[in-house]
Parts: structure tokens; sequence; C-alpha cells
């Protein structure tokens, strides 16, 4: 009995089939199962430990070294303010310290209504409009307590749901397409384009050898 | 005065609408360069990157050129993208995969091509949400125009493109534990040697790892010349390059420009550019080269941005990225922050790094917030030589990585900068700038 829903198991699978490992899926399953269940339970990792052939033990070891993924269950939103340098500079703390207030929860906390969690993170990449915030790994570009507060009211009246969407870095990202050409074709495919190019280094080896001997 | 004559090399769609569009980007000249690639032989588009010396765009500048070479005599099996931009203040290549993914996308396939590679990698850091998404929409545009999968264009060459999500962890940057993400396993960089990927890399395969501003280069290239775009930049350091400006100057962002060509005033002043700093203050620090690179002072503004240039004068360019510092920043507090940052990130497999971070940050957190100690400067000095013994720049390395060697930096020059600054913190018994 799959924990994952239908829709998700099937994706699970497509992505297990694109690399040459199954464990190679490791990561964007994980991803997968916080989509469905906003953290990673208990269930979820077994249900990756199976598709990628490895351990409960495996997959929650492998997990943990990676900040995007959560053990413990968090709130709707998750909210990331940087305060790295670039952020620093700009008021990235002050920024943390009044979001913190706003939400209503501590860093690394959920809020008692389970809508927000609130994380300091490191360098998101956009530090032309720092201090950077991200929510849900959305950039949401609030650099000021005044925008970030119209932000959260936005968030809670569900103005944003199309620019954030549920927690799952690969919700909207939808493979179409592919290699649909056996092992083999490539295999010969390769071997030809091959010989060709041995025939060429060998023909200009052969002239230049011709040229020393004129 | 800044030189902006130079092409616009990987941001010619910098102000076009909807650039990340298939339609917007065949419209300026999109794919035109994956078909020339396809008629030459395999070999000849290799050549034509020889040509361009192009140096890779990642940090480290190794000539991608040589990368390639290296494989040559045995047949290459992967070609990895290295997305996983994480280096504080650095943010070209989330420029680059949100509003040129066609662009890089392209590069891709002509390396593979140029390679032999049937199978590529992008790695794109996880919290790209919407990268990730341009970059899947970009794959799945050139599957159905046939510039990607089987027989590309009607050639004898196919390619499948896998865009991957890493998940939040800075290490992933570094070449080997990228390939370990892709494994699906914890990030922990590999150790050398094999140094280079080249020869043992994903699976134990040969596998080529680029960045993502090194392959958008490749369109341009394969259309121009690889001579034409070394005729650009002077030395070693050819072409154009991305540079990102931020901290505290007026106008941050991406600004793409000829290599050596401009200096550090330039990016910072010009006003097409940085376009200074805000009314009445003056430039105390930056940073030239990303976080792990030793900081420059307002004497050595007119620096050219090259790779040669900048390391002779013991930094680098590193990731391209420049934080300006004003004279009300508090350098204490900078430096907290970004051996914090080391530390929070250090993988933890090498005691230098994962107990040297560490007890920095705690020493530099007391310094900054109170109950520091004035031996505490000489102190900071000693560990940062026990992770880089004898802080020469290039650093010793004590660990399997470079990422131990890069806490030093900051620590360093901050002290040797600004020794006075650290001073006043241990007597005021905190920051007096709060």
């Amino acid at each position: 009995m799959s924990h994952f829903r239908a829709d998700i198991r099937q994706r699970a699978e497509e992505l297990v089939a694109l690399y040459p490992r199954q464990r190679s899926a490791m990561l964007p399953l994980l991803h997968l199962a916080q989509e469905q269940d906003g953290y990673l339970s208990d269930e979820g990792i077994a249900e990756v430990a199976a598709l990628t052939g490895t351990t409960p033990a495996d997959v929650r070891g492998t997990a943990s070294f990676y900040d995007m993924f959560h053990l413990e269950p968090v709130g709707r939103y998750v909210v990331g303010v940087c305060t790295n340098v670039a952020c620093l500079l700009a008021g990235g703390e002050e920024l943390l310290e009044h979001a913190s207030s706003t939400l209503g929860c501590a860093v690394g906390a959920t809020s008692d209504d389970g809508l927000f969690t609130l994380e300091e993170t490191e360098c998101l990449a956009d530090c032309n409009l720092a201090p950077c915030v991200q929510v849900n790994h959305r950039y949401v570009r609030t650099t000021t307590p005044a925008t970030f507060d119209a932000m959260v009211s936005d968030l809670r009246e569900g103005r944003l749901d199309h620019d954030v969407p549920r927690h799952g870095t690969l919700i909207r990202v939808k493979r179409q397409g592919g290699l649909r050409v056996s092992k083999d074709d490539i295999a010969a495919e390769r071997a030809e384009a091959l010989a060709a190019r041995t025939a060429r280094a060998e023909a200009a080896a052969a002239a230049a050898a011709a040229q020393e001997n004129k | 005065m800044a030189s902006l004559d130079a092409p616009r090399i990987v941001s010619s769609r910098r102000d076009v609408a909807d650039s990340f569009t298939l339609n917007r980007y065949l419209e300026t000249g999109g794919y035109v360069a994956l078909r020339r690639a396809l008629t030459m032989f395999p070999e000849a588009v290799a050549a034509e990157v020889d040509k361009a010396s192009l140096l890779g765009r990642g940090g480290a500048g190794f000539p991608a050129g040589r990368k390639w070479s290296m494989l040559r005599r045995s047949p290459i099996s992967y070609l990895v993208v290295n997305g996983d931009e994480s280096e504080p203040a650095t943010f070209k290549d989330h420029y680059l995969v949100e509003r040129d993914p066609h662009q890089l996308v392209e590069g891709v396939i002509i390396a593979a091509y140029a390679l032999q590679v049937t199978q590529a990698f992008i790695f794109l850091r996880g919290e790209f949400a919407l990268g990730l998404e341009r970059v899947q929409q970009a794959l799945n545009d050139a599957y159905a125009l046939g510039a990607l999968g089987s027989k590309i264009f009607g050639s004898n060459f196919s390619l499948d493109i896998v865009v991957h999500p890493g998940a939040g962890a800075y290490i992933c940057g570094e070449e080997t534990s990228l390939l370990e993400a892709l494994e699906g396993k914890r990030g922990f960089p590999r150790i050398k040697p094999p140094f280079f990927p080249a020869v043992t890399g994903l699976y134990g395969e040969p596998t080529v790892v680029n960045n993502v501003e090194t392959m958008s280069n490749l369109p341009w290239i394969i259309n121009n010349g690889g001579e034409a775009f070394a005729a650009l930049g002077a030395g070693r350091s050819t072409g154009t390059r991305l540079f990102a400006l931020a901290g505290d100057v007026k106008n941050p962002g991406v600004f793409e420009l000829e290599m050596v060509k401009n200096s550090f005033r330039d990016i910072i002043f010009d006003p097409a550019l940085g376009g200074g700093l805000a009314e009445g203050r003056t430039l105390k620090a930056f940073i030239p080269g990303g976080v792990s690179a030793p900081w420059f002072g307002p004497d050595q503004l007119d620096t050219p941005l090259g790779q040669d240039e900048v390391g002779a004068l013991g930094s680098m360019l590193g990731s391209g990225s420049i934080v300006v510092m004003d004279d009300a920043s508090c350098v204490v507090r900078a430096t907290w922050r970004i051996t914090k940052f080391f530390s929070r990130e250090s993988c933890g497999q090498c005691t230098p790094c994962r107990e040297g971070s560490g007890w920095i940050e705690r020493i530099m957190y007391r310094l900054e917030h109170g109950g520091g100690r004035l031996e505490d400067l000489d102190l900071l000095l000693d560990l940062c030589d026990n992770i880089a013994p004898g802080l020469s720049w290039p650093p010793q390395q004590t660990t399997i990585c470079v990422l131990g060697p890069s806490i030093p930096s900051s620590v360093h020059s901050a002290l040797s900068m600004f020794r006075d600054d650290f001073v006043a913190h241990v007597n005021h018994g905190g920051c007096p700038h709060d």
C-alpha cells in the first residue's frame, strides 16, 4: 500500500527511471515526500527507501544533511530570512527580528496556529534585493518591515496562493519528453561516431607523416 | 571611466521581456549555434572552446577546454552542470537560470556534443524553485523542438538532460560533493586524489563538471568563433564575465563586463554600474570574489577585474561577487556572520574545519556581543593558522576540500586591516556601533 498519493507515486516512479541508478533519485523524491506531507514523515521516508533501494535509516541519515528537508512538522508557510553578509549590511538581522514578532514565533519555531515556521537562512542568491526573504522557497522580495507585514497579511488572506504554492520545490516541475531511444541504438550511434573520429585522426596522422616525408 | 563597449555574451537578453520563453529565444538567435555545432566534428567544437581560452566561471577558474581535453583520451560518461550557486553574495547563475534557461540548455547540448556524452545533469540548488521550473520548461521545449532527445535536429547524436534539485547545502557547490548529492548521498566532498571528476566522477566514471555561466557562454562562442571570444579581455582572462555587486552601493546587481578592462572602482562607482555609495559614505573595504576571498581596501580599487590581476594581490576573483562595506558598517559583525556561515555549512568530515569554524565563530560572537578579550585576537589568528598553516594565499590545506581554508580569509583580512576595530569592541564590551 503506497503512502504517496497516486499522482505523487507516479511522479516518483518516473523520477527513479530517469537515473542510471535508483538511489540518485533520493533528493528529488524527498522533495516530493515533503510536497505531500509538508515534512518527512516516517511513512514518507519508508516509501522513499523502498523506491531508492535503501533503508529508512539511510534515507533519514541522508536527509538530515540538507537544510531544506524537515524531519519535524513545519507550518504551512516556511518563511526564510537571510542574514548572510550582503543581507546583514542591509538590515537582515533586524528584519529577522521583526519577522519573529510579526509571526509570533521564535527563529526555528512554528507559530501556534501552525501557519508559519520562521528560519534564518544562508545566502539565497538574490542579493541585489537585500535583505532576501523566501516563503516556501519562493522569492517574495519584501525588504522592509512594512512590506513584510503586508506580505504576511496577503498570505493569511490567501492572496498569494499562486505565487507561493505549498511545500515542495518540484511542485510545478513537470517533465515532458525525454530520450526515447534504446540503449543499443545509443551505443551504435556512439560506436559509429568513435569509428569516424578514429578514422579522421588516422587520416590526419597519415597526412602529417606524408608531409614530413616530402 | 568604465569600459562598456564589449558585446553582452551571456546577458544579451537582459532587457528582453519573457526572455525565458522558447519563442523569444528563437526570435533572438536561439539554437542557431547548436545547428552550426552539429555540422562540425565534435573535436572541432571542443577546439573552438579551447581557442576561446574560456576559464571556468564557478570560482576556481580552471580552463574549461582543459577540463574537456583531459577526457578526450578516455571516453567521458557524464556531463554535470553545477548550478548550486551558494557562495554568499553570488547571484549571477540565479539570473541565468531564471532569465535565460534556453541559453543554458543550448550550451549544455553543445558541450555534450563536443564531449560525445549522451547523458547530462543540470544540478540546481533547491532554493531556485522558479529556476527549476524554468529550466525544466526549457528542456521540455527543446525536446519538442527536436533540439534535445533522439537524433537531435536529424543528426546522429542523441542526448538526455535531467534537471536535479539540491536541498540546501553550500558544500554541494564543491564538485565532488555535488556528485555525492547526485548519487543520492550526504554531500561529503571526496578525498583527493583523484583531483578531477574527469578521472573518477559520477558512479566512478569519467565526468565533466562545468558551471552554469561557463555553459551559457558556448552558444556565443560557436556563433562568433573562439578567437572573437579570446580577443576580449586580456592575458588569461578572456571574454566577458558576470559580476554580482552587493552590499553598500546604490545600485547592486549583476553586470556583464569585459574581463580586465574594468576595475573595482569602475564597477562600484560608475553611474551605469554600482553608482557609488550612499551620500556622505566612504568605502571601508570590499570583498573581491565571494566570502572565501581575502578582502581588499580602498588602495586596491584600481585593480582590474581579471583572474591573475586579483590573484597577484593575494586574493581571488572567485565566484565574481563583490561585497562593498562602507564606513558605517561593522567589520567585526560582518566577519562574525561570515564565520557563522562557514561553521554552519562545514560538512563535518575534517576536524580543522568542523571544530575550527565553530571555535572561531564563538570567539567572533563574543567580540561582537560582549565578553571578548584582547588575547582573543591572537587566538583567532592561531586558530586560522591551524586550519590554513602560514595564512598564505592561495592557502595551505589541512582538509579534504577548500571550504576549510576559506574560513580564515575574512578573519585574517579583517584583523590585519582593522585591528583597531577589534580592540574597540573589546574595550567597549561589545559592538560600539549598536
